[in-house]
């Protein structure tokens, strides 16, 4: 049985590598944010009040773009409606905690938290407090989230853009599924999914990131009865 | 009005973050839906991965020499072998960076 305070630091180590990609994005995305014109502290606000990557870009992107303020929520609605799945595949390990315990860990599920601290539940089921290492991934994420864009606005895109850092975003979620192509079910849940991904690409909303998950979680429905 | 809609977008997100762990019973969901759940992560994260490649800054498809995609290759390869978080990451970012440093400029 491994205490709190180890899973704790299981949950920071297990996330440190995806820092790589995660502290040049913030800076970005700070520093993206001033350069459209936005007042610095509303800029750094989201990350406390939304703390999501990708939706705090498309939402400065969309309000300085000239679209209305609907369609920026309804965006990011839609973008960080990825977070239920996680939930769903989360629940089964927080079910034991309390409802205030719940409310409070639920703000800190981030993507690379959540596939670290998943990937860690399924090898370790009968730890007590398997929390703690969802807690370690997820706070770890969250300052080095704040550091990185609060870096980002106050000293600009000190990151040259020539490097593409931008690049090592979906290098880190590479990271995370590249494990998986040993399954030919995943390999091909992934295809239809990233198909699907560049198919529904222009559709409303950014809504392609809802849109092909639904489909290849619908595939994997058909593979596992197909399995049996 | 910016304020406003940031907070606004700030509480959905919580709330697709809080749902499904605090809200919703596991046992609501049947076995054949737990089932399909453990494809979570191939289902969502090419979503991420393939725009991030394949499409460029301007919203169009990138051609098939793309400098990207052969990172992303080497990246798959070496993360396949070495099952290291960081060595993915470098290999990928580091023959990205030796195509376009070396050979295209």
């Amino acid at each position: 049985m491994l205490s709190k305070k180890q899973l704790f630091s299981r949950g920071m180590l297990d996330i440190a590598p995806h820092m790589l990609s995660v502290i040049p994005f913030g800076i970005i995305c700070g520093a993206i944010g001033v350069d459209l014109g936005f007042n610095p502290y509303l800029v750094y606000a989201m990350s406390i009040i939304i703390f999501g990557g990708a939706s705090q870009i498309v939402f400065l992107q969309l309000l300085s773009g000239g679209a209305s303020s609907l369609v920026a929520v309804t965006s990011v609605g839609v973008i960080n409606s990825r977070h239920l799945l996680y939930g769903a595949v989360l629940s089964e390990y927080l079910e034991k905690l309390s409802f205030i315990k719940k409310l409070l860990i639920s703000y800190v599920v981030v993507d690379q938290g959540f596939a670290e601290s998943n990937k860690f539940f399924k090898k370790n089921k009968t730890e007590q407090y398997l929390h703690y290492h969802l807690l370690g991934t997820g706070i770890t994420m969250w300052v080095c989230w704040q550091i990185a864009t609060l870096a980002g606005i106050i000293l600009g895109s000190f990151v040259p853009e020539e490097l593409g850092l931008k690049f090592a975003i979906p290098l880190t979620f590479i990271a995370i599924v590249v494990q998986d192509l040993k399954k030919i079910d995943h390999v091909i849940v992934m295809l239809v999914c990233g198909i699907s991904s560049l198919l529904f690409f222009e559709a409303p909303f950014k809504s392609y990131i809802l849109i092909s998950p639904v489909i290849a979680l619908f595939v994997a429905a058909l593979l596992l009865r197909l399995k049996k | 009005m910016t304020w406003l809609s940031i907070t606004v977008a700030g509480i959905l997100t919580y709330f697709t973050r809080m749902t499904m762990i605090a809200l919703v019973r596991r046992d609501l969901l049947g076995e054949k839906i737990k089932a399909v759940l453990a494809y979570v992560p191939s289902a969502v994260f090419p979503a991420i991965i393939f725009p991030a490649i394949f499409i460029n800054d301007y919203g169009s498809y990138i051609e098939m020499n793309d400098p990207k995609i052969f990172g992303a290759l080497v990246a798959i390869i070496v993360g396949y072998f070495s099952r290291n978080v960081i060595a993915t990451i470098f290999s990928g970012l580091l023959s990205y960076w030796i195509i376009i440093f070396v050979f295209l400029s």
